[in-house]
Parts: C-alpha cells; sequence; structure tokens
C-alpha cells in the first residue's frame, strides 16, 4: 500500500480547490449578469414580464439547490442530451445565484427615495436612462455589502456540485479519503480551505458595509 | 392661444375620485397659484400635468403637446414642463453642477462642456454659482431647492410646475426660494404653483386657482379671490368671514 504524506493529501485538495474558485467565479459573474436582467424585468418590465421574473425567482429560491443540479445534470440526460458534470454544475450555480442576487438587488433599488425617480422622470429621462444614471449609482451603494455577502453562499453552494460528479475541493476530499483512509485530516483540510476562501469575504462585506454607511449619510 | 389647456380632466386612485373635471386654460407668461386644502386634489393634478400621474379622463395639451401615456408622448411633454418638488429630489450622488448637468447630457445629448456652461449660468441665476462642486449634503434646504429649479430650468421648459416648493423648508430660508420664483415671473417664464404661500399668490400671480373637492371652485384675479371670496368654502379656507 502506498503511503499518503501530509503534503500530498494538501496538493491534491489544493489542486481542487482551483476549481471551487473557478467553478465560484463562472457562478458568480454569470448569476450577476443574468441577475441583473432579471432584476430589470422584474422591476421595469411589462406586466407579463415581471410576472415571468417573479415565478422564476420564487422557483429558485423555493427549491433546494441540490436538485437544480440534479435536474440539469440528470434531467437534461432523459431527453437524450449529456450534459457534462462541470456545464450541469455551472447552468445549476448560475441560474441559483441569478435568483439570489435579482432579490437581493430588488431590495437595493426599492430602498432609493420614490423622489429620485420623479424628479429624473420629469426631466425627460426613461426608465434605462434613470437606472443607469440616478437609480443605480445609488443602488450600487447599498447593495455591495450584502452582494459581497452572498458571494460566500455561491463558494459554499460548489460543494454540492461534487454530489453529481464534478471533481472540486469536496469531491477531491472523498477522493484522497478513499485513497488514505485519515478523514479526519482530509476533511479538516478540506474545511479549513473553505474558510480560507470565504473568510475574506466575509470580513470585506463587513468592511465595506462600514464604510459605506459612512458614505451614505443621506438615507 | 393658451399654453396649458386641461380640459375635463378627471383622475380616479380606486374609489376615490380627487379629480372630478378639471378644465383650466393658463396662457403663455401666466403665473398660476393653486390653492386648497390637503386633499383637495390640487397637488394630483400639478402631477398629471407632468404625466407623473395618469388621468382617466379628459385631456392635457402642453403647448401642443398631448400627455398620452406612452414614453415617446411623456418625454415630449417633460421637455416642455420642469416640475420642483416639495422635497427637492436632488441627485444626493452628483454635486449641484453635476445635478445641473446629467439631464442635458442623457436626454437632450448635449455635449459635456456645453452642459457645463448651461449649469454655470443656470446656478448663476439662482446665486448658487460657487456650490457648483458642492454635494447636495452640503448645502441646506434653500440652497438644495434652488438647485433643483436651476436643474429645470436647465432643460429650458416653456412652463415650470411647483409643488409645495417651500413647505419642506424652515422659515427663514422661504424668502430666498420664493425671491428667485418672483425673478423667474419677472422674466415671463409660466409658473403654476400649489402654494401655501398666501402673501405670495397675491403679490406675484396673475391668477389665483381655489380647489375644493376635486373641483375648481373658484378661480380669478387674486384681489378678487382674496379680497373677495363668493363661495363658503374659500373665505372658511382663507379664515375670513
Amino acid at each position: 500500500m502506498t503511503e499518503f504524506s501530509f503534503w500530498d493529501i494538501l496538493r491534491n485538495l489544493l489542486l481542487a480547490a482551483r476549481w471551487t474558485v473557478v467553478l465560484s467565479l463562472v457562478s458568480f459573474t454569470g448569476g450577476g449578469i443574468v441577475g441583473a436582467a432579471l432584476l430589470f424585468l422584474r422591476i421595469g418590465g411589462r406586466r407579463g414580464m415581471q410576472f415571468l421574473s417573479r415565478g422564476y425567482i420564487q422557483l429558485f429560491q423555493g427549491t433546494p439547490l441540490l436538485m437544480q443540479l440534479f435536474l440539469a445534470f440528470f434531467g437534461l440526460g432523459l431527453f437524450g442530451i449529456d450534459v457534462p458534470a462541470w456545464l450541469a454544475a455551472c447552468v445549476a450555480l448560475i441560474l441559483w445565484t441569478a435568483a439570489f442576487l435579482a432579490e437581493i438587488w430588488r431590495g437595493c433599488v426599492e430602498s432609493i427615495a420614490k423622489g429620485q425617480w420623479e424628479a429624473s422622470a420629469s426631466l425627460g429621462m426613461g426608465y434605462l436612462q434613470q437606472m443607469r444614471y440616478v437609480i443605480l449609482p445609488q443602488a450600487l451603494k447599498v447593495a455591495v455589502p450584502p452582494t459581497v455577502g452572498f458571494s460566500v453562499q455561491v463558494v459554499k453552494g460548489t460543494a454540492l456540485t461534487s454530489i453529481i460528479g464534478f471533481v472540486e475541493l469536496s469531491k477531491a476530499g472523498s477522493i484522497v479519503t478513499n485513497a488514505t483512509f485519515q478523514p479526519f485530516t482530509v476533511y479538516g483540510l478540506v474545511a479549513l480551505i473553505y474558510f480560507a476562501l470565504c473568510w475574506p469575504l466575509s470580513k470585506s462585506s463587513q468592511l465595506l458595509e462600514r464604510k459605506l454607511n459612512v458614505a451614505h449619510r443621506n438615507h | 392661444m393658451s399654453l396649458i389647456a386641461i380640459t375635463e380632466v378627471k383622475k380616479r386612485f380606486g374609489d376615490n375620485e380627487v379629480l372630478k373635471g378639471i378644465s383650466i386654460d393658463i396662457a403663455p407668461g401666466e403665473v398660476v397659484a393653486i390653492i386648497g386644502k390637503s386633499g383637495s386634489g390640487k397637488s394630483t393634478l400639478l402631477r398629471c400635468i407632468n404625466g407623473l400621474e395618469t388621468i382617466d379622463e379628459g385631456s392635457i395639451v402642453v403647448a401642443g403637446a398631448q400627455f398620452l401615456p406612452d414614453e415617446v408622448h411623456l418625454k415630449a411633454l417633460r421637455l416642455k414642463v420642469g416640475m420642483i418638488f416639495q422635497q427637492f429630489n436632488l441627485f444626493p450622488h452628483l454635486t449641484a453642477g453635476g445635478n445641473v448637468m446629467l439631464s442635458q447630457m442623457v436626454v437632450k445629448k448635449t455635449p459635456k462642456k456645453d452642459a457645463e456652461a448651461v449649469a454655470r449660468k443656470m446656478l448663476d441665476r439662482v446665486g448658487l454659482a460657487h456650490k457648483f462642486d458642492a454635494l447636495p449634503d452640503e448645502l441646506s434646504g434653500g440652497q438644495q431647492q434652488r438647485v433643483a429649479i436651476a436643474r429645470a430650468l436647465a432643460m429650458q421648459p416653456i412652463a415650470l410646475l411647483c409643488d409645495e416648493i417651500t413647505s419642506a423648508l424652515d422659515p427663514e430660508l422661504v424668502a430666498e426660494v420664493l425671491a428667485v420664483v418672483k425673478e423667474l415671473a419677472a422674466e415671463g417664464m409660466t409658473l403654476v404653483m400649489v402654494t401655501h404661500e398666501m402673501r405670495f399668490a397675491r403679490d406675484v400671480c396673475s391668477r389665483v386657482v381655489f380647489m375644493h373637492q376635486g373641483r375648481v371652485h373658484e378661480i380669478g384675479a387674486p384681489e378678487e379671490v382674496f379680497s373677495n371670496p363668493r363661495t363658503p368654502e374659500l373665505r372658511q379656507f382663507l379664515g375670513v368671514q
């Protein structure tokens, strides 16, 4: 039987952690883009679009991420479409992140006083102009701390993709455990690596909140 | 030829009919004060003229631009009438100058340099040229309201709507804002203002509209309306017997 040194274990976990980081970045960026589109439809689109967007958000917030992963991975397979694990993981996480970000941001946009909409409308601005030049610059300040805070949930959410066979940090943890029979060391390290990824995010969310609050005396 | 033609306008919020058939014609250069108790529909009427509220019946035409609730018509209407609000509604993330420049650049596509020149001129007109780089936070209420006036003027509207623009101000700041409005009136700007400043309405306005329960109850020259109120409601509102 081969002996594994501590360094062997750590090295393999760190290599897999790269995929956790990549998947988090992809989900967060993609989710941000889709979420922004949802946000625009949710608050400014036609009635049908608002309804669709709200339905989407409720659906994705109201079902476990695990189910969404299963559906993306096995569900499409039923139709004869062969979905690789990485693709299913990306799609499910992007859609899931989008739903939450859209809802977080909606709260931020709605926290902007109604008078700002009225004043900009009375100056002749259209919806997109109002959003771009008046509402979003103010809402963005409010949105930064909760958005950064939510990114922690995304990082931890990527762990679930191990179940459909995507080899990221958690999956690598089980594989290495199976090879080394040292579950405590391995999962302890896995947890520490997650913590090392997430803690700076939560901390910066706190710092940003304090900093932006000072700059945001008006509300 | 009237500049603002309001014809048989009705507005309902659910079951509550706020405007019950209002007709007023406003000529160019007129300064019209709308007075009345809260809930009489005066603010709603003003907001309808700017398209911030839709109307259920009747028509509003401003210098040939008909009020229809789609973005093209609304924009055409809003380019003709500026609006000033009780709560100033300056954009807090922009400086005073930025506030005055923004809509020129975004809506009229004026180049930045020209927009800045206009902004400086307009701020100078309201006596705030030296506050160009100040954020709204750093200005007093009266100064903020004057920036709001400059911001509306920068779009070169042919009429200004003022919705209780001194009601949120400390008493000592009211005068500076009214002085600016008085000057505009003297320059021939068409003004429609909802106001509680009776003295001002009497001195500056060419006509006074008294609204009561969603209708134009009395309308006429200020001397007539203030010195010789014909209906008991107006007498009660003015506190004369």
